[in-house]
Protein backbone atom coordinates (compact mmCIF):
# COMPACT_ATOMS: atom_id res chain seq x y z
CA UNK A 1 0.00 0.00 0.00
CA UNK A 2 1.32 3.47 -0.84
CA UNK A 3 1.51 5.85 2.13
CA UNK A 4 -1.60 7.99 2.39
CA UNK A 5 -1.16 11.55 1.28
CA UNK A 6 -3.42 14.31 0.08
CA UNK A 7 -2.37 16.33 -2.96
CA UNK A 8 -4.35 19.28 -4.31
CA UNK A 9 -3.36 21.34 -7.32
CA UNK A 10 -4.94 24.67 -8.11
CA UNK A 11 -4.27 27.23 -10.84
CA UNK A 12 -4.83 30.78 -9.67
CA UNK A 13 -4.76 34.08 -11.53
CA UNK A 14 -2.47 35.95 -9.17
CA UNK A 15 1.25 36.44 -8.46
CA UNK A 16 3.43 34.17 -6.28
CA UNK A 17 3.96 37.12 -3.91
CA UNK A 18 0.21 37.73 -3.43
CA UNK A 19 -0.43 34.03 -2.99
CA UNK A 20 2.36 33.81 -0.43
CA UNK A 21 0.76 36.68 1.46
CA UNK A 22 -2.63 34.94 1.30
CA UNK A 23 -1.15 31.75 2.78
CA UNK A 24 0.86 33.41 5.54
CA UNK A 25 -1.04 36.51 6.68
CA UNK A 26 -3.32 36.11 9.72
CA UNK A 27 -5.70 38.73 8.40
CA UNK A 28 -5.87 37.25 4.91
CA UNK A 29 -6.48 33.65 5.98
CA UNK A 30 -9.44 34.79 8.08
CA UNK A 31 -11.14 35.85 4.86
CA UNK A 32 -11.19 32.43 3.25
CA UNK A 33 -10.40 29.88 6.00
CA UNK A 34 -13.56 29.93 8.13
CA UNK A 35 -12.32 32.94 10.07
CA UNK A 36 -9.17 31.04 11.05
CA UNK A 37 -5.87 32.91 11.46
CA UNK A 38 -2.52 31.33 10.68
CA UNK A 39 -0.04 32.57 13.25
CA UNK A 40 3.72 32.35 12.75
CA UNK A 41 6.73 34.55 12.15
CA UNK A 42 7.60 32.08 9.33
CA UNK A 43 11.17 31.52 10.36
CA UNK A 44 12.41 27.96 10.07
CA UNK A 45 11.98 26.31 13.46
CA UNK A 46 9.36 28.82 14.64
CA UNK A 47 5.96 27.68 15.89
CA UNK A 48 2.95 27.63 13.59
CA UNK A 49 -0.65 27.73 14.80
CA UNK A 50 -4.20 27.97 13.49
CA UNK A 51 -6.35 30.11 15.75
CA UNK A 52 -10.12 30.46 15.62
CA UNK A 53 -11.88 32.97 17.87
CA UNK A 54 -8.93 32.95 20.25
CA UNK A 55 -8.76 29.15 20.43
CA UNK A 56 -5.78 27.33 18.98
CA UNK A 57 -7.03 24.40 16.90
CA UNK A 58 -3.81 23.17 15.26
CA UNK A 59 -0.11 23.62 15.93
CA UNK A 60 3.18 22.84 14.22
CA UNK A 61 6.66 24.04 13.39
CA UNK A 62 7.90 25.84 10.30
CA UNK A 63 10.12 23.50 8.28
CA UNK A 64 10.74 25.60 5.16
CA UNK A 65 9.88 29.17 4.24
CA UNK A 66 11.36 30.15 0.88
CA UNK A 67 9.27 33.16 -0.04
CA UNK A 68 7.45 33.12 -2.46
CA UNK A 69 8.19 29.59 -3.64
CA UNK A 70 7.90 26.99 -0.92
CA UNK A 71 6.30 26.81 2.51
CA UNK A 72 6.25 23.77 4.75
CA UNK A 73 5.17 23.12 8.32
CA UNK A 74 4.30 20.25 10.59
CA UNK A 75 0.64 20.00 11.47
CA UNK A 76 -1.06 18.60 14.52
CA UNK A 77 -4.71 18.97 15.38
CA UNK A 78 -4.96 19.56 19.14
CA UNK A 79 -8.57 20.28 19.97
CA UNK A 80 -10.03 16.81 20.05
CA UNK A 81 -8.94 13.29 20.84
CA UNK A 82 -7.84 10.99 19.36
CA UNK A 83 -6.43 13.40 16.74
CA UNK A 84 -4.45 15.31 19.37
CA UNK A 85 -2.64 12.09 20.32
CA UNK A 86 -1.33 11.57 16.79
CA UNK A 87 2.16 12.61 15.90
CA UNK A 88 2.29 15.64 13.57
CA UNK A 89 1.81 15.29 9.82
CA UNK A 90 3.37 17.63 7.26
CA UNK A 91 1.92 20.32 4.99
CA UNK A 92 3.86 21.72 2.02
CA UNK A 93 2.81 24.43 -0.43
CA UNK A 94 4.76 24.84 -3.68
CA UNK A 95 4.05 28.02 -5.67
CA UNK A 96 5.15 28.07 -9.31
CA UNK A 97 4.73 30.79 -11.89
CA UNK A 98 2.76 29.24 -14.78
CA UNK A 99 2.42 31.71 -17.62
CA UNK A 100 0.32 34.52 -16.16
CA UNK A 101 -0.92 32.19 -13.41
CA UNK A 102 0.41 30.52 -10.33
CA UNK A 103 0.25 26.76 -9.99
CA UNK A 104 -0.25 25.94 -6.31
CA UNK A 105 0.49 22.39 -5.20
CA UNK A 106 -0.53 21.47 -1.69
CA UNK A 107 0.76 18.18 -0.28
CA UNK A 108 -0.37 16.95 3.12
CA UNK A 109 1.53 13.77 4.02
CA UNK A 110 3.47 11.81 6.61
CA UNK A 111 0.34 10.92 8.54
CA UNK A 112 0.44 8.71 11.62
CA UNK A 113 -0.53 5.10 11.02
CA UNK A 114 -4.32 4.74 11.01
CA UNK A 115 -4.60 8.52 11.21
CA UNK A 116 -8.08 9.76 12.11
CA UNK A 117 -7.52 13.17 10.53
CA UNK A 118 -7.04 12.14 6.90
CA UNK A 119 -10.76 12.09 6.16
CA UNK A 120 -11.30 15.58 7.53
CA UNK A 121 -8.12 16.86 5.89
CA UNK A 122 -9.16 15.50 2.49
CA UNK A 123 -12.59 17.11 2.73
CA UNK A 124 -11.43 20.39 4.24
CA UNK A 125 -8.55 21.36 1.95
CA UNK A 126 -10.56 21.52 -1.31
CA UNK A 127 -13.00 23.95 0.33
CA UNK A 128 -10.19 26.10 1.76
CA UNK A 129 -8.19 26.10 -1.49
CA UNK A 130 -11.33 26.88 -3.55
CA UNK A 131 -12.19 29.80 -1.28
CA UNK A 132 -8.59 31.04 -1.44
CA UNK A 133 -8.71 31.01 -5.24
CA UNK A 134 -12.02 32.89 -5.24
CA UNK A 135 -10.76 35.52 -2.82
CA UNK A 136 -7.67 36.20 -4.95
CA UNK A 137 -9.49 36.19 -8.30
CA UNK A 138 -12.89 37.70 -7.61
CA UNK A 139 -12.26 39.40 -4.27
CA UNK A 140 -15.00 37.34 -2.60
CA UNK A 141 -14.29 34.25 -0.57
CA UNK A 142 -16.80 31.40 -0.53
CA UNK A 143 -19.18 30.84 2.35
CA UNK A 144 -19.25 27.08 2.88
CA UNK A 145 -20.87 25.85 6.10
CA UNK A 146 -19.24 22.96 7.91
CA UNK A 147 -22.27 20.74 7.67
CA UNK A 148 -21.79 20.85 3.89
CA UNK A 149 -18.41 19.17 4.29
CA UNK A 150 -19.52 16.06 6.19
CA UNK A 151 -16.68 16.33 8.69
CA UNK A 152 -18.43 15.40 11.92
CA UNK A 153 -15.42 15.97 14.13
CA UNK A 154 -14.69 19.43 12.78
CA UNK A 155 -18.30 20.46 13.08
CA UNK A 156 -18.22 19.83 16.81
CA UNK A 157 -14.96 21.70 17.19
CA UNK A 158 -16.03 24.77 15.31
CA UNK A 159 -19.49 24.96 16.79
CA UNK A 160 -18.10 24.76 20.31
CA UNK B 1 -22.12 -1.62 -18.72
CA UNK B 2 -21.65 -2.48 -15.08
CA UNK B 3 -20.21 0.61 -13.43
CA UNK B 4 -19.84 -1.25 -10.12
CA UNK B 5 -16.67 -2.81 -11.53
CA UNK B 6 -14.97 0.58 -11.81
CA UNK B 7 -12.71 1.83 -9.02
CA UNK B 8 -11.92 5.53 -8.52
CA UNK B 9 -8.31 6.41 -9.38
CA UNK B 10 -8.46 10.21 -9.39
CA UNK B 11 -10.85 12.46 -7.48
CA UNK B 12 -10.83 16.25 -7.73
CA UNK B 13 -13.19 18.38 -5.67
CA UNK B 14 -13.67 22.10 -6.25
CA UNK B 15 -16.14 24.60 -4.80
CA UNK B 16 -17.58 27.16 -7.19
CA UNK B 17 -19.67 30.26 -6.46
CA UNK B 18 -22.42 29.41 -8.95
CA UNK B 19 -25.74 27.58 -9.11
CA UNK B 20 -25.86 23.84 -9.82
CA UNK B 21 -27.60 24.68 -13.11
CA UNK B 22 -24.78 27.01 -14.18
CA UNK B 23 -22.15 24.35 -13.40
CA UNK B 24 -24.17 21.73 -15.29
CA UNK B 25 -24.41 24.03 -18.28
CA UNK B 26 -20.68 24.79 -18.17
CA UNK B 27 -19.89 21.06 -18.12
CA UNK B 28 -22.22 20.12 -20.95
CA UNK B 29 -22.11 22.98 -23.45
CA UNK B 30 -19.50 23.52 -26.16
CA UNK B 31 -19.80 27.28 -25.84
CA UNK B 32 -18.42 27.04 -22.29
CA UNK B 33 -16.05 24.10 -22.71
CA UNK B 34 -14.13 25.79 -25.54
CA UNK B 35 -13.16 28.47 -23.02
CA UNK B 36 -11.92 26.29 -20.14
CA UNK B 37 -11.11 22.88 -21.67
CA UNK B 38 -8.03 23.66 -23.81
CA UNK B 39 -10.27 24.87 -26.66
CA UNK B 40 -12.15 21.58 -26.86
CA UNK B 41 -15.86 21.49 -27.70
CA UNK B 42 -17.93 18.91 -25.80
CA UNK B 43 -21.10 17.50 -27.32
CA UNK B 44 -23.57 15.45 -25.32
CA UNK B 45 -26.75 13.70 -26.18
CA UNK B 46 -27.98 14.08 -22.61
CA UNK B 47 -29.77 10.79 -22.02
CA UNK B 48 -28.57 7.41 -20.84
CA UNK B 49 -26.95 5.71 -23.82
CA UNK B 50 -26.54 9.05 -25.61
CA UNK B 51 -23.28 9.87 -27.38
CA UNK B 52 -20.53 12.07 -25.94
CA UNK B 53 -17.68 13.51 -28.01
CA UNK B 54 -14.90 16.05 -27.47
CA UNK B 55 -13.58 17.88 -30.51
CA UNK B 56 -10.47 20.07 -30.55
CA UNK B 57 -10.57 23.22 -32.70
CA UNK B 58 -9.49 21.20 -35.80
CA UNK B 59 -12.82 19.34 -35.63
CA UNK B 60 -11.37 15.85 -35.15
CA UNK B 61 -12.78 13.54 -32.49
CA UNK B 62 -10.32 13.49 -29.55
CA UNK B 63 -12.46 11.78 -26.93
CA UNK B 64 -15.63 9.78 -27.34
CA UNK B 65 -17.96 7.94 -25.05
CA UNK B 66 -21.48 7.40 -23.90
CA UNK B 67 -23.73 8.83 -21.21
CA UNK B 68 -24.09 6.30 -18.38
CA UNK B 69 -25.96 8.35 -15.77
CA UNK B 70 -27.76 11.63 -16.35
CA UNK B 71 -29.55 13.44 -13.54
CA UNK B 72 -29.43 17.20 -14.24
CA UNK B 73 -28.17 19.23 -12.45
CA UNK B 74 -26.82 16.71 -9.94
CA UNK B 75 -24.97 13.86 -11.56
CA UNK B 76 -23.48 13.04 -14.93
CA UNK B 77 -21.47 9.91 -15.65
CA UNK B 78 -19.89 9.20 -19.01
CA UNK B 79 -17.38 6.89 -20.59
CA UNK B 80 -14.45 9.06 -21.60
CA UNK B 81 -12.14 7.35 -24.07
CA UNK B 82 -9.27 9.16 -25.72
CA UNK B 83 -9.21 8.13 -29.37
CA UNK B 84 -5.61 6.99 -29.59
CA UNK B 85 -5.28 3.73 -31.52
CA UNK B 86 -5.33 0.64 -29.25
CA UNK B 87 -5.90 2.74 -26.12
CA UNK B 88 -9.23 1.22 -25.17
CA UNK B 89 -8.01 -2.26 -26.04
CA UNK B 90 -4.99 -1.88 -23.72
CA UNK B 91 -6.47 0.16 -20.87
CA UNK B 92 -10.17 -0.59 -21.02
CA UNK B 93 -12.78 2.15 -20.81
CA UNK B 94 -12.36 5.24 -18.65
CA UNK B 95 -15.34 6.38 -16.62
CA UNK B 96 -15.77 10.02 -15.59
CA UNK B 97 -18.42 11.17 -13.15
CA UNK B 98 -19.39 14.70 -12.16
CA UNK B 99 -21.36 15.26 -8.98
CA UNK B 100 -22.80 18.67 -8.21
CA UNK B 101 -24.04 19.44 -4.69
CA UNK B 102 -25.09 22.70 -3.06
CA UNK B 103 -22.68 23.87 -0.31
CA UNK B 104 -23.46 27.22 1.27
CA UNK B 105 -23.25 30.02 -1.29
CA UNK B 106 -21.32 27.68 -3.59
CA UNK B 107 -21.58 24.23 -5.11
CA UNK B 108 -19.24 21.35 -4.63
CA UNK B 109 -18.22 19.79 -7.95
CA UNK B 110 -16.58 16.39 -7.59
CA UNK B 111 -14.94 14.80 -10.60
CA UNK B 112 -14.15 11.11 -10.25
CA UNK B 113 -12.15 9.20 -12.86
CA UNK B 114 -12.50 5.42 -12.57
CA UNK B 115 -11.17 2.35 -14.30
CA UNK B 116 -12.22 -1.29 -14.37
CA UNK B 117 -8.66 -2.65 -14.06
CA UNK B 118 -5.37 -1.54 -12.46
CA UNK B 119 -3.77 1.39 -14.31
CA UNK B 120 -0.23 2.62 -13.61
CA UNK B 121 0.40 5.98 -11.96
CA UNK B 122 2.36 7.03 -15.06
CA UNK B 123 -0.71 6.61 -17.24
CA UNK B 124 -2.99 8.19 -14.64
CA UNK B 125 -0.66 11.22 -14.51
CA UNK B 126 -2.39 12.61 -17.62
CA UNK B 127 -5.71 13.01 -15.84
CA UNK B 128 -4.08 14.03 -12.58
CA UNK B 129 -2.34 16.87 -14.41
CA UNK B 130 -5.25 17.83 -16.62
CA UNK B 131 -8.31 17.83 -14.33
CA UNK B 132 -7.03 20.45 -11.85
CA UNK B 133 -6.22 22.77 -14.77
CA UNK B 134 -9.56 22.24 -16.52
CA UNK B 135 -11.65 22.60 -13.38
CA UNK B 136 -9.62 25.57 -12.04
CA UNK B 137 -10.37 27.33 -15.31
CA UNK B 138 -14.05 26.35 -15.22
CA UNK B 139 -14.31 27.87 -11.73
CA UNK B 140 -12.61 31.10 -12.83
CA UNK B 141 -14.90 31.33 -15.86
CA UNK B 142 -18.06 30.99 -13.78
CA UNK B 143 -16.90 33.31 -11.00
CA UNK B 144 -15.13 36.05 -12.93
CA UNK B 145 -16.38 35.65 -16.50
CA UNK B 146 -12.85 34.90 -17.68
CA UNK B 147 -11.24 31.46 -18.00
CA UNK B 148 -7.56 30.88 -17.21
CA UNK B 149 -4.99 30.69 -19.97
CA UNK B 150 -3.30 27.35 -19.35
CA UNK B 151 -0.99 25.77 -21.88
CA UNK B 152 -0.18 22.18 -21.14
CA UNK B 153 1.46 19.23 -22.85
CA UNK B 154 0.66 15.61 -21.96
CA UNK B 155 3.09 14.35 -19.27
CA UNK B 156 6.15 12.63 -20.69
CA UNK B 157 5.78 9.72 -18.24
CA UNK B 158 2.28 9.04 -19.57
CA UNK B 159 3.33 9.16 -23.23
CA UNK B 160 6.25 6.80 -22.58
CA UNK B 161 4.09 4.36 -20.62
CA UNK B 162 1.49 4.34 -23.39
CA UNK B 163 4.15 3.81 -26.03
CA UNK B 164 5.47 0.79 -24.12
CA UNK B 165 1.96 -0.66 -24.12
CA UNK B 166 1.76 -0.18 -27.87
CA UNK B 167 -0.70 2.72 -27.80
CA UNK B 168 0.00 5.15 -30.63
CA UNK B 169 0.03 8.73 -29.34
CA UNK B 170 0.27 11.80 -31.57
Amino acid sequence: MPKPEFIYISYIETTPEKLWEALTSSEFTKLYWWDTSVVSDWKVGSPFALVLNGTTTDVGEVLEADRPRRLSYTFQHILSEPASKERPSRVTFVLEQYGKLVKLTLTHEDFAEDSVIIDGISKGWPAIMSSLKSSLESGSALVIPFDALFIAELEEVYRA
Amino acid sequence: MNIEQFKPTTVYTIYIAATPEAVWQALTSAEFSRKYFFGNAVKFDLKVGGAFVVRPPDGSVHISGEVVECDPPRKLTITFNVNWPALIEKLGPTLVSYEIEPAGNAVRLTMTESHDRPISDDILSGGRQGWPAILSSLKSLLETGEPLVIKMEPPRAMLEALKKLGVATP
